[in-house]
């Protein structure tokens, strides 16, 4: 009986020990991902100096001798980000508030259906249908119809989902007496709402805006088939705009390995996987205050 | 009383607007599959199924990419399912909280938080050129695992949490060890919220084309082995679309590739509520 419980016990040692493999590879994938990205990417950055690898407004990676500037990548990245935010941002809380305080309880489940129907569509049939739909629409503004603005209204749609359903879990989140308490005071639901309601899920809005941010500026294949994809920085949003994403699929493709236009593109993947960490940390930031706080609300 | 009435009108305009943004919300849903699907059905056959590709796309079926990514799907899920699950397990069963948890958990966020063309670009330097994989199957599925890992974990760990307390306790005190408690009644307990996930995991690798195109490559025809390139359905709509092949077939395997995600979400909905329905009736 005593040997058995032992064994036992080394069983669970043994079972542990994986399980904790297991859940260390996560860890170890994002340190291969970072170091790699970097490696690679370092003969350009050395060779052209960071600065100006990032101010940089000349990309001619096959021109002799070759010049590797990004800034007009990262232009293109932040604009239709931008105005895909301003786009996505007012519908996405509109539906979020909708959601969570005024919908009928049927229809809120058929919207909940339709955001998930609407995360799931692949990126790249986002684009297809930004190919035939919206750029053509576009089109009659002037230009190609490849621009910033067909980009942005692609993006917006695609963070609708993520705004909305981080944003309608925050505001399900805040206290129901916060609620009770307005409303009981006199105040109209749309009062409770604006100065209530979103002032408590701040936190969980602004990571929704933050996760919306990041999704947008790391979409590719939705960008590379309607944003025109020429790298130089758009003086019009009728313009067409290449994205640090596009910059990298595009290029990648032909491009002599080991050469130092392809660590270019690497480094084009460090700049971007910088964006991303930071964006990924302001997030936590967000996340963790809101955290506390709840807990703290608890308490009292 | 005025004041009141005027309360009212704000309130009236404001949740008309809150109306509009919601319709809009399922209008472009509407819009989007109904297109799609409007331009792409009429293309749709057993012949468009069951063929192979003829000049490019331009011609014949989509018979090999689905068969790829029907390979690709399986062959990520074999290697995330056993790492995702397991490491869910450890931390909603056998981790102590603290740093190490902190660590793992911070991780697999920002995992879930990497674009596709950062996996792309890794899984074509580490996978492909330091392991020598290449551009094929296997190289795709390793980097495609890595992408669904985050949302695999997530999905157990919060399944396996959602099991009440007083199961584990009930079979421990029956003289199960932990071991067997977890295999045998925490994620038996687990299990449709788990499939939930795999479900939406599955969804998310029949969508991916940025992490695959450099790393599963583009090869049109089926793959006879995981050393093999081979192009998937993603990856042919974009060939497709942004190389002008064929506008037709461009809509027809957009259609085949938003009703396969269309299944799998769906599935992965009714699995949620299923889960949710239970856990109240027993709660």
């Amino acid at each position: 009986m005593k040997q058995g419980t032992a064994r036992w016990r080394m069983n669970d040692k043994v079972i542990r020990s994986l399980l904790f493999v297991c859940a260390a590879i996560s860890v170890v994938a994002v340190l291969l991902i970072t170091v790699m990205i970097f490696v690679e990417a370092f003969p350009a950055l050395k060779e052209t100096g960071v600065w100006d690898f990032i101010a940089g407004t000349k990309w001619k990676p096959t021109d002799t001798p070759p010049q590797f500037g990004i800034l007009p990548m990262i232009v293109g990245s932040v604009y239709v980000t931008g105005l895909a935010l301003l786009f996505g941002l007012p519908i996405g809380m509109a539906t979020s508030i909708f959601m969570a305080e005024i919908a009928p309880p049927k229809v809120a489940v058929v919207l909940r259906r339709a955001i998930e129907i609407l995360a799931g569509i692949p990126s790249v049939v986002y684009g297809f249908f930004g190919l035939m739909m919206v750029v053509p629409i576009v089109q009659t503004l002037g230009g190609t119809g490849m621009s910033v603005l067909t980009a942005s209204i692609i993006l917006a749609v695609m963070i609708l989902p993520t705004i909305v359903s981080v944003s309608e879990a925050a505001l399900r989140a805040v206290p129901a007496e916060y609620k009770e308490g307005s409303l009981a005071l006199g105040a109209s639901h749309w009062q409770t709402i604006v100065r209530v309601q979103v002032p408590a899920a701040k936190s969980g809005i602004l990571a929704a805006t933050v996760l919306g941010i990041g999704r947008a500026v790391g979409e590719t294949m939705a960008v590379i088939l309607v944003a025109g994809n020429i790298p130089v920085i758009p003086e019009s949003i009728l313009k067409a705009v290449r994205t640090m994403t596009v910059n990298i699929v595009l290029e990648m493709g032909y491009v002599q390995p080991g050469s130092l236009h392809y660590s270019a593109l690497f480094a084009t993947g460090a700049v971007l996987f910088v964006f991303i960490m930071l964006l990924n940390f302001s997030i936590r930031a967000l996340t963790k205050t809101r955290g506390e706080k709840q807990k703290n609300a608890k308490k009292h | 009383m005025q004041r009141s009435t005027r309360k009212k009108a704000v309130q009236g305009v404001a949740f008309s607007f809150l109306w509009i943004g919601a319709i809009i919300t399922i209008v472009v849903l509407l819009v989007i599959v109904g297109y799609i699907l409007y331009q792409g059905v009429p293309g749709l056959s057993w012949e468009f199924l069951t063929q192979s590709p003829k000049a490019g796309g331009k011609e014949g079926g989509i018979l090999p990419m689905l068969v790829n990514t029907i390979f690709l799907v399986i062959a990520s899920l074999a290697i995330a399912i056993p790492v995702g699950v397991l490491s869910a397990v450890f931390l909603a069963e056998y981790a102590k909280q603290g740093r190490i948890v902190r660590l793992i958990r911070s991780a697999a966020e920002n995992l879930a938080g990497i674009p596709s063309i950062i996996f792309g670009l890794f899984g074509f330097i580490f996978f492909g050129k330091i392991l020598g994989l290449g551009w094929s199957l296997l190289n795709g599925a390793l980097t495609a695992a890595i992408v669904v890992l985050p949302t695999i974990m997530r999905t157990s760990e919060e399944a396996l949490l959602a099991v009440p307390q007083s199961y584990r306790e009930g079979s421990l005190s029956l003289g199960a060890t932990r071991w067997q408690t977890v295999t045998r009644v925490v994620l038996p307990a687990a299990s449709p919220g788990i499939l939930a996930g795999l479900m939406l995991s599955m969804g998310r690798i029949v969508g991916e084309t940025a992490a695959l195109i450099f790393t599963l490559g583009s090869a049109d025809r089926i793959a006879q082995s995981l050393m093999d390139s081979a192009r998937p359905l993603s990856v042919h709509l974009y060939i497709l679309a942004h190389e002008g092949i064929s506008t037709p077939k461009a809509f027809s395997t957009a259609t085949v590739l938003i009703i396969l995600v269309l299944i799998l979400n769906l599935t992965a909905a009714f699995l949620v509520s299923r889960a949710n329905k239970n856990r109240k009736t027993k709660g």
